[in-house]
């Protein structure tokens, strides 16, 4: 509202006059970013239709009896979720997918953050090479390189090892990470750590006081990008672990959806299992995110 | 040869050398990992694809194997029509794709960005879809397209569509089918990502336009649009790029069907590699795949004069 007052300061009444005449007298005058409610609402309805009927769908084939048509999931029951949990391990499936995701996240952020720091605060011989390798990795589809990596692991005996899928979906989620976390880091003065190491701080305790509380934001999205990422992947875990017991959520929905006879109770619980997780995730961090997109935003 | 190492900011002053106890070789030890992991799992692979393209290399085939030339380049352009055919599915594929996303998640973003009561719970609703995994959205959509009991059946009494048919098994239907459960998805990370640009325009620019009578369109065609200019290029590069490297969502929403209809050709060189075993013609096809994409990603970046000034 604030906007409002000023731009009344800079254009005084006479010249708003020839400038608008239009406006109905009376009428508030609106600051730049308020459009008129229906131009709002109308199309945000429609764009929530389309978001939400999906969700519903869901909830409502996991939350019916199987055979119902109802479109009210009553008479309700967990029967499909209890099924799902229990009969198609997705207990097990759930416990390797929190596992993949933390330690992802964990080597995920450590490594970008120690990697970020260079890039951010040193000039040094292979910098730009190494920005270039960077940039160009964004452009290596993981999915075409499932042959050389499987002989890889093949050959370190990781196969059919959760630290294989770990290792994956960090390396492909590095060099993003990496950049981000070098533009968080360029957004914090030097001269704070600089006026650290003055008072007798060395660089690793002036970076651990004065620039990683600065860095919440930024970490937070890099850390639950990491994690939503690796929970949501699914090719490197079909490919890799060929254990029943070894795989993830995504394998395990997948598995459901090509039986043949499709469950779709079933498949709509395991869904929901899946989703829950990376909803809590984002409903802690939405604030976050956006701030922390738009201080690391990746600019030229 | 210090000074080559030592900090970017101000230059040199004389008590940075005591702050830092190694200050030649920190830098290296601190992307070494990074540097290590990434030579490891993606540059070696990426040679090796290069290596297998030229070789003829099939594990359940071993009397086959060997060095074959360009054979399976020749073989892919010459005799192969799925290569062609998947070629240009993922072209049409990624530009009506990533074109719809662009253009509604501008839009929605827009939107959001304005002030209106509930503001917070609206975004976060019709961001939500955006954490949903491929293999998820592919679960969900296969149930609202279900033929017996989806939302195609309530669709088919109101008139859209026809009772009973499922339309991911119609090869009519299925494209735009697959296009808006991807929209689905997709959407939302177009919006957040200029959402979040969209949040640094300087209000200053709009109050001057308002003062100098400038129109809402007005407005938006002169200050937002250019300011997201670089936000934009980014984001469609880095979509298209995902939406074509992607498999997840069409491997398991259509597995590339009905009669391969719906086959990308990342997807068809999964489906090369996994299921026939034929790493050699796949390590070839990805070759080709490496080669279109840095092609595109060239000339979109010099079509955009996107960062011709470097730092």
């Amino acid at each position: 509202m604030s906007t409002t007052k000023e731009a009344t300061v800079i254009a005084p009444a006479p010249r708003r006059a020839t400038f608008e005449p239009q406006r109905p007298a009376g009428k508030k005058r609106r600051a730049w970013d308020e459009a008129p409610r229906w131009q709002i609402y109308l199309p945000l309805s429609l764009y929530l239709l389309f978001t939400l009927i999906p969700f519903y769908w869901i909830l409502l084939f996991a939350l019916r009896p199987a055979g119902s048509t109802s479109l009210v999931p009553w008479p309700m029951t967990f029967d499909h979720f209890e099924k799902v949990w229990t009969e198609r391990s997705f207990g097990t499936y759930f416990q390797n997918s929190v596992y993949v995701g933390l330690a992802t996240l964990l080597l995920t952020t450590v490594v970008a953050l120690a990697g970020g720091y260079a890039l951010a605060r040193f000039d040094f011989r292979v910098k730009r090479a190494f920005m270039l390798a960077l940039l160009c990795s964004q452009f290596v589809p993981g999915a075409l390189l499932l042959v050389p990596l499987f002989e890889i692991f093949a050959e370190l005996q990781m196969i059919n090892s959760l630290v294989s899928v770990i290792i994956a979906e960090t390396v492909f989620q590095l060099p993003l990470s990496m950049i981000l976390i070098s533009n968080f880091i360029k957004n914090v003065p030097y001269s704070l750590e600089e006026a650290a190491w003055v008072d007798g701080c060395n660089r690793m305790t002036a970076f651990r006081v004065v620039v990683l509380p600065l860095l919440r934001p930024g970490l937070i999205a890099v850390g639950s990008f990491a994690f939503v990422h690796s929970w949501n992947h699914f090719l490197f875990a079909l490919m890799f672990l060929n254990n029943q017991q070894k795989q993830t959520i995504p394998v395990g929905l997948n598995t459901l959806m090509s039986a043949d006879s499709v469950d779709l109770g079933a498949l709509a619980a395991g869904g929901i299992i899946a989703a829950v997780p990376v909803v809590i995730v984002f409903a802690f961090i939405q604030k976050w995110l956006i701030t922390g997109f738009s201080a690391g935003a990746v600019k030229g | 040869m210090a000074q080559a190492a030592a900090v970017a900011k101000p230059p040199a002053p004389p008590r940075r050398r005591r702050a830092s106890a190694t200050p030649r070789r920190l830098p290296y030890l601190l992307i070494a990992p990074a540097a290590l992991l990434m030579l490891g799992f993606i540059a070696y692979p990426v040679l090796s694809v290069f290596y297998y393209s030229l070789q003829e290399y099939n594990p359940t085939k071993p009397w086959r194997n060997g060095f074959a030339g360009f054979d399976n380049f020749v073989h892919a352009f010459t005799e192969d029509p799925v290569f062609w055919d998947t070629l240009i599915f993922s072209a049409k594929w990624v530009v009506v794709e990533v074109g719809l996303q662009l253009l509604f998640g501008l839009a929605l973003a827009l939107i959001v960005n304005q002030t209106f009561v509930g503001r917070a719970l609206g975004r976060a609703l019709v961001f939500s879809p955006w954490a949903v995994s491929g293999v998820l959205t592919s679960a969900i959509w296969v149930l609202l397209y279900n033929s017996q009991t989806g939302i195609t059946r309530y669709l088919a009494d109101v008139g859209i569509g026809s009772y009973g048919t499922s339309w991911l098994s119609d090869t009519s239907t299925v494209f735009p089918a697959a296009i808006v459960a991807d929209l689905w998805r997709g959407v939302p990370f177009f919006a957040i990502l200029i959402l979040a640009d969209l949040q640094s325009v300087s209000k200053d620019l709009y109050e001057a336009a308002e003062v100098d009578g400038a129109s809402r369109l007005k407005q938006f065609w002169h200050i937002t649009l250019p300011h997201l200019k670089d936000a934009i290029v980014l984001s469609t590069l880095l979509r298209a790029v995902w939406e074509f490297n992607n498999v997840d969502l069409l491997y398991t929403l259509t597995g590339g069907g009905p009669a391969g209809v719906t086959t990308t050709l990342p997807l068809y060189i999964a489906n090369t590699s996994v299921d026939a075993h034929d790493f050699g013609y796949a390590s070839a096809l990805t070759t080709v795949a490496f080669v279109i994409l840095l092609f595109c990603s060239i000339v979109y970046l010099r079509l955009s004069k996107f960062g011709g000034e470097d730092k």
